[in-house]
């Protein structure tokens, strides 16, 4: 007698947000990038569709403050960000670029909004992907600063970051009135997570225009209780639960390269091993994680980092239904 | 948790009344309102005083989808008028009822099966309604041998273990609770299970304290959807709040707007 095999149905599916907009859609950029759609878990090919993951590359405004071993793979391009993105799409074939305007930063470089939008309009210039730019985690000078981004790169359908609960009208506004998309971000929490969502889509904001950042923790810095949030998060979006049936976006640079793991020289911890090659995998095990948790923008730093998990992810992606 | 608005039934007069001048106002007023109120399916049934169940029907379907895009529930005891409303249904709809009758479950279980449909399994035969929980079980596993039989997919069988009212019938209440946990354990994936919900309290004093306190005690058990009545505030909060701590869904401050426009 034949076995009937059982397979999970899912009632939902994940939103497809589109990134980027070209010339005939009021953009200037060489093509969109679309996530999400999903409608099983990651990578259960065999109970539904699955996206493919993006991966994004940082690009700061400023030299930044980073482990040596890393800041080698930019040499010669890190105080020039057109430059910069324009290495990490032409040589390590990110599928967009994610500009972090750490320079506007009050506590640091202080740039002005104008110094600030020229930089977002170079690498615009500079590179064809869709752009994912966030501020630098100073409330008031985000504001201002994401709303004069906005204007400036208008119908560019930038992925602008970041909304959070107590601070996300303002943002909203602004890719409205200039034709953005947003990251919605939340403190580790589902609850805040889920709500931040209606709050935004209450302003007329459409959910298809809407990523979360459900705030990570790097590897042995709390992993795990992102992976069980986002695997809450698409568990919901399945069920049929609008308000988290959205892609998820992951910091995952930020969190692997802080790890004293990531970048602790060989010489102070010999029985680590070699930093550099540490450093990397920490950062891709980071990301190979969270791949498995339902990401679907990975915004990553180191070039080797991101080829094993592109590897990974070819890998992954191959049909395993049955 | 699915709510199935109880109202559009010719046993109210304004229905009743609608239905005979074919005047699709009421109809359609009831329609919007039970949907506003949080209601995911309608029910409809022409009623008892009705003489062209068939013809009724048919236009009860029709005048409904002008409106509203919900599920339909053909509530009536007559194959023909569910047979037309099911041929004019846009959407997949849901038949109320069979009950674990041999010769009924032989002509509504295809017949849900050929029109895509849902089918409410009432555990009863022709001798009535059983008083313990086991015997509502055993026509409960008829009703889910026969959906394996004719080949309705079970997720799509909703079993009804039939409530009476509390004044005249205490004593089913919970046996009633007990056979909403035993459904579950009938198959894998198990059968959904629903409750004509307001029967509960008829002619109880404080109808609509008796049935919010029911519904939450019935979800507890494992109850998937009810016919109810989608205006009562004070229930459809009692569900939204229910579904939070079943853990049914994800907990976000908005949670009772959220049940409602889903």
């Amino acid at each position: 007698m034949a076995v009937q095999i059982l397979r999970e149905r899912s009632r939902g599916a994940v939103q497809k947000v589109v990134l980027g907009a070209t010339r005939e859609e009021g953009g200037t950029r060489s093509h969109t990038v679309t996530v999400g759609g999903d409608t099983a878990l990651p990578f259960h090919h065999f109970e539904g569709e699955v996206s493919r993951p993006m991966l994004a590359m940082e690009v700061q405004d400023v030299v930044p403050d980073w482990p040596q071993a890393l800041k080698n793979c930019f040499a010669g391009v890190l105080n020039d960000p057109g430059k910069w993105a324009k290495k990490c799409v032409d040589e390590y074939g990110a599928d967009l670029i994610y500009l972090k305007l750490e320079g506007a930063s009050p506590e640091g470089a202080n740039k002005s909004i104008e110094q600030c939008v020229a930089v977002v309009k170079e690498v615009l210039e500079a590179v064809g992907v869709p752009l994912i730019v966030v501020g630098c985690e100073d409330l008031s000078k985000d504001q201002e600063l994401l709303a004069a981004v906005a204007e400036a790169a208008r119908g560019e359908n930038l992925l602008l970051g970041n909304a959070e609960q107590d601070n996300y009208k303002s943002l909203v506004t602004a890719c409205l009135a200039h034709n953005h998309s947003l990251i919605a971000r939340s403190p580790l929490d589902i609850n805040i997570c889920k709500q931040l969502n209606i709050l935004i889509n209450e302003m007329n904001l459409s959910l298809n225009r809407i990523v979360i950042d459900p705030s990570i923790g790097g590897l042995g810095y709390g992993i795990e209780y992102a992976y069980s949030l986002m695997e809450r998060v698409r568990l919901g979006a399945l069920q049929g639960d609008k308000m988290l049936s959205l892609p998820v976006i992951c910091t995952i640079g930020d969190e692997a390269w802080r790890a004293k793991e990531a970048y602790a020289a060989a010489i102070d911890y010999p029985c680590w091993g070699d930093e550099l090659e540490r450093g990397i995998l920490w950062e891709a095990l980071t990301a190979m994680t969270m791949l498995q948790a339902g990401a679907h923008i990975l915004l990553m730093r180191h070039p080797q980092a991101v080829a094993k998990v592109r590897e990974a992810i070819d890998q992954l992606m191959n049909d395993n239904s049955y | 948790m699915l709510i199935i608005g109880e109202r559009i039934n010719g046993m109210f007069t304004d229905i009743k009344e609608a239905i005979q001048q074919r005047n699709p106002a009421p109809i359609q007023e009831w329609a919007r309102r039970q949907e506003k109120g949080g209601a995911r399916a309608l029910d409809l049934n022409v009623g008892p005083a009705v003489e062209d169940k068939v013809g009724a029907m048919t236009w009860l379907v029709e005048v409904t989808q002008e409106v509203s895009q919900l599920t339909l529930c053909l509530d009536s005891t007559d194959i023909q008028a569910i047979e037309a409303g099911l041929k004019v249904c846009r959407n997949p709809a849901i038949i109320n009822s069979t009950n674990a009758e041999r010769e009924k479950m032989e002509e509504l279980f295809p017949l849900a099966v050929e029109y895509n449909a849902e089918l409410i399994g009432l555990t009863m035969n022709k001798s009535g309604i059983p008083k313990d929980s086991d015997s509502r079980l055993a026509f409960a596993m008829e009703l889910v041998a026969a959906a394996d039989e004719y080949g309705l997919p079970l997720e799509n069988l909703l079993i009804d273990p039939l409530i009476l009212p509390a004044n005249v019938a205490q004593d089913h209440v919970p046996e009633v609770l007990k056979t909403l946990q035993q459904i579950k354990l009938l198959s894998d994936p198990p059968p959904r299970t629903v409750l004509g919900l307001s029967n509960v309290s008829q002619n109880c004093h404080n109808r609509p304290l008796i049935n919010r306190t029911f519904i939450a005690m019935a979800m507890a058990c494992g109850l998937d959807a009810a016919i109810a009545d989608a205006c009562d505030e004070a229930l459809i909060e009692t569900v939204a709040a229910a579904e939070i701590l079943l853990n049914q869904t994800v907990y976000c401050d908005s949670f009772v707007k959220m049940y409602k426009v889903r």
